[in-house]
């Protein structure tokens, strides 16, 4: 019970920071047919700037300033890159992001140097909230999940109660036809752009200091984040809200979890070694297979059900 | 057909440079091959192969894959299992055969990671190789029987059974085995392209419906295109075994699908040769600016994102352009504008340069305990003045490119423009 609470928690807060990220790069994909590959260095790069910004003004500033510098970065890209390449189809959109990842991650080695830069959790909410069960959960937690909510609250409010809310959920169902109505596509497609990023970089300042803030964050992110994009589904929010929870949940209680196939496989009788046929598959414990699992549900759902699970078009 | 006869000497003319190649840095005091030139030569062999192989499904079938390492650092695990088989055991069979074992490889898997991954198109089809090339990267960290975890699989390619006697103990018998597989694999796979197969794989690329009312099925077309691609991507592997002895997780890391992708963009996707450009490039790039700079990656990347951007067709894109205005004879009307904008892009590539390497001298190099010099000129990082030469040349560079490139375009559009007229003349 201990376990399962304190992991449920956990699960929550790193499925709620997969949302921040997820939910720009949906509405990006789903809006423009772009798969941002820049999405998750929009996410180191808020790290970076965190670390930066907070060596001089303090954390709370960077909290408000990273994401801003982030969001100013992604209307640059979107206005003088994405735009131009545009023209030669969405595979070229989609190479174009992927070498401005390749490029971002270079210039943060460059900028940063190799290793880890040390991005502390401010000291003023480096203590203990309460304590499930002996085990204590730090307040910072709460703090992340506290930020994470009030972005969902502020999305939701904006996708529905704002004119270019309405325009942006127009364009996710009906690319075309809110184009044909005369709308300003391309200044909604910054704008979301813009945002998606900001969104990311606000994920990293927040999720810098809870992971570690390295270069190599982007890759190990960018992946999961694409994994939760396309299984909650194209257009749908609400299902890379779920995807992002889910995601969140399976990768922590695989790594608690310290089972095997061939634990399973002794409770009806049968005793799997390591020498046995697939004995290697099968002894292999839950937790080495967490990694892997995300990967597993992608590739099961692009197979059978290519739209995501609430998505409204195929991927 | 004057063409078809000069692609002809072309394949005369490139296998005769690669048989030379190696005794040109071939020293003669010592009477040894340069080994760094010699390993070079065979990466580019490979890459060829592997960019080529990959190009069979994007450039081909359109069909962008994140994971084509896969099938080529699988075809290296086969060919390392088959040769620490083919030792142990001392079954005869000679090492000239072995990109076959490879292939084969590539092939087997590429049948189970097509059958999944060519259900879907396009952007699904991108996402799902993805996903299998995650898998099966942190699976081969994982199983150790197969893959050897971190340390990978290390064989021995002195088997002592040959074709031809040699013991393959030298670098440059090597080379020529793999010369020799690279000529074969690029002639099947050009090959390839005339086969019914590959004239399907451009159609539905093109037109993905008028294929199906023609009575094919794109998704057997796109099964079949990604299998064949699989057999040149093992070779590709298994040559890379050869080479280097040792297999690891890198072999089949995203990185290096990132590397054929990379090459074949460079190159260009829509002909077939480009990628052969490319795969050259990306490899001199990748030995050649290594030794000068830890920021090749950071090079290679924006070079990338100037051709996604400026030249979709890649270099091979770039050059076809010149055809109608070299057909009409007006090629030479071109120099003056080319020396006009090649000084501004000089300058700004100066500047972009200095300080890129400025840079992570500051935060990489100067950690080291490196001193930044470039030839024997010792540039202090600590003072202003290089930072403010690298920055004022890329500014001005920069806005001079941009002024350049006008005039050039207004000369450029014109020749286009009397070559279109002229050639509709001639018709």
């Amino acid at each position: 019970m201990e376990v399962f609470l304190v992991s449920l928690l956990n699960g929550l807060v790193y499925g709620m920071l997969l949302f921040m990220l997820a939910s720009g790069l949906t509405l990006i994909f789903s809006m423009m047919g772009v798969l941002n590959f820049a999405h998750a260095s929009a996410f180191m790069l808020g790290a970076y700037f965190a670390y930066s910004i907070s060596l001089i003004a303090g954390f709370w500033v960077a909290l408000f300033d990273a994401p801003i510098l982030c969001g100013l970065l992604g209307a640059a890209i979107e206005r003088f890159g994405l735009r131009r390449v545009h023209r030669n189809g969405h595979v070229a959109e989609l190479l174009f992001t992927f070498g401005l990842a390749m490029v971002i991650e270079k210039v943060v080695q460059m900028s940063w140097g190799l290793l880890a830069v040390p991005y502390r959790i401010p000291a003023g909410l480096d203590f203990p909230l309460f304590s499930v069960y002996g085990t204590q959960f730090p307040a910072y937690r709460a703090f992340m999940l506290l930020i994470s909510g009030l972005m969902f609250l502020a999305i939701w409010l904006a996708l529905t109660r704002t004119r270019v809310g309405l325009v942006i959920q127009a364009s996710l169902t009906h690319p075309e036809m809110a184009r044909a109505l005369g709308h300003d596509v391309p200044k909604v497609f910054t704008l979301v752009f813009a945002s998606g990023m900001a969104l990311a970089g606000l994920a990293g300042v927040i999720g810098g200091n809870y992971q570690t803030t390295s270069p190599s964050m982007a890759v190990t992110m960018g992946p999961i984040v694409f994994v939760v994009v396309v299984f909650g589904g194209l257009g749908s929010l609400l299902g890379c809200f779920i995807a992002s929870l889910l995601m969140g949940l399976i990768q922590t209680f695989a790594v608690v979890l310290d089972y095997s196939a061939a634990d399973l496989l002794a409770n009806v009788g049968l005793t799997v070694t390591r020498s046995s046929p697939f004995g290697e598959l099968l002894t292999m414990p839950l937790p080495r297979i967490g990694a892997l699992l995300p990967y597993i549900l992608l590739v099961l759902i692009l197979w059978f059900r290519p739209r995501g699970l609430m998505g409204t078009r195929d991927t | 057909m004057r063409t078809r006869t000069d692609l002809r000497w072309i394949w005369v003319i490139a296998l005769a440079i690669a048989l030379v190649l190696p005794w040109i840095f071939f020293d003669w005091k010592t009477s040894r091959h340069s080994g760094f030139v010699l390993t070079m030569l065979s990466e580019i062999g490979l890459m060829i192969v592997f960019a080529l192989s990959f190009n069979m499904q994007m450039g081909q079938a359109g069909l962008l894959s994140f994971g084509h390492a896969v099938l080529f650092g699988l075809g290296g695990y086969t060919t390392a299992h088959a040769l620490n088989a083919i030792r142990t055991s001392g079954i005869w069979f000679p090492l000239e055969l072995v990109p076959l074992i490879g292939g084969m490889g590539g092939l087997a898997f590429g049948v189970v990671i097509g059958y999944i991954a060519t259900k879907q198109r396009a952007t699904a089809f991108a996402m799902i190789t993805m996903g299998l090339s995650e898998l099966v990267g942190a699976a081969a960290l994982m199983f150790m029987t197969f893959f050897g975890g971190e340390s990978g699989i290390t064989t021995d390619r002195m088997i002592e059974s040959s074709l031809v006697g040699a013991s393959y103990s030298a670098p440059w018998q090597v080379y020529y085995l793999i010369v020799f597989w690279v000529f074969v694999s690029v002639a099947l796979m050009w090959l390839h392209t005339q086969t019914p197969l590959g004239k399907m794989a451009n159609a539905q690329r093109d037109n993905f419906e008028r294929t199906q009312f023609v009575g094919y099925d794109p998704q057997l077309i796109r099964f079949w295109q990604f299998v064949v691609s699989g057999f040149f991507a093992g070779i590709a592997g298994s040559l890379y075994t050869i080479v280097y002895e040792i297999v690891t997780y890198d072999a089949l890391a995203a990185s290096k699908s990132a590397n054929a992708l990379l090459a074949s963009y460079i190159g260009g996707v829509g002909g077939f040769f480009g990628p052969v450009l490319g795969a050259t490039l990306v490899v001199l790039m990748q030995s050649g600016l290594s030794l000068l700079s830890n920021s090749w990656v950071l090079y290679i990347g924006v070079l990338f994102i100037v051709m996604v951007m400026y030249a979709p067709g890649g270099i091979v894109g770039l050059l076809g352009q010149h055809a109608p205005i070299a057909r009409i004879g007006r090629l030479h009307e071109l120099v003056l504008p080319y020396v006009r904008i090649l000084v501004p892009a000089l300058i700004t590539v100066f500047g972009f340069v200095l300080l890129v390497e400025l840079t992570s001298f500051v935060t990489i190099g100067a950690t080291q305990g490196k001193k930044f010099k470039v030839g024997s000129l010792m540039i202090d990082a600590a003072t202003a003045q290089p930072w403010m030469l690298a920055i004022g040349a890329l500014l001005i560079g920069g806005l001079w490119l941009r002024l350049a490139s006008r005039g050039f375009m207004r000369v450029w559009d014109g020749l286009i423009e009397e070559a279109k007229t002229l050639g509709g003349a001639a018709r």
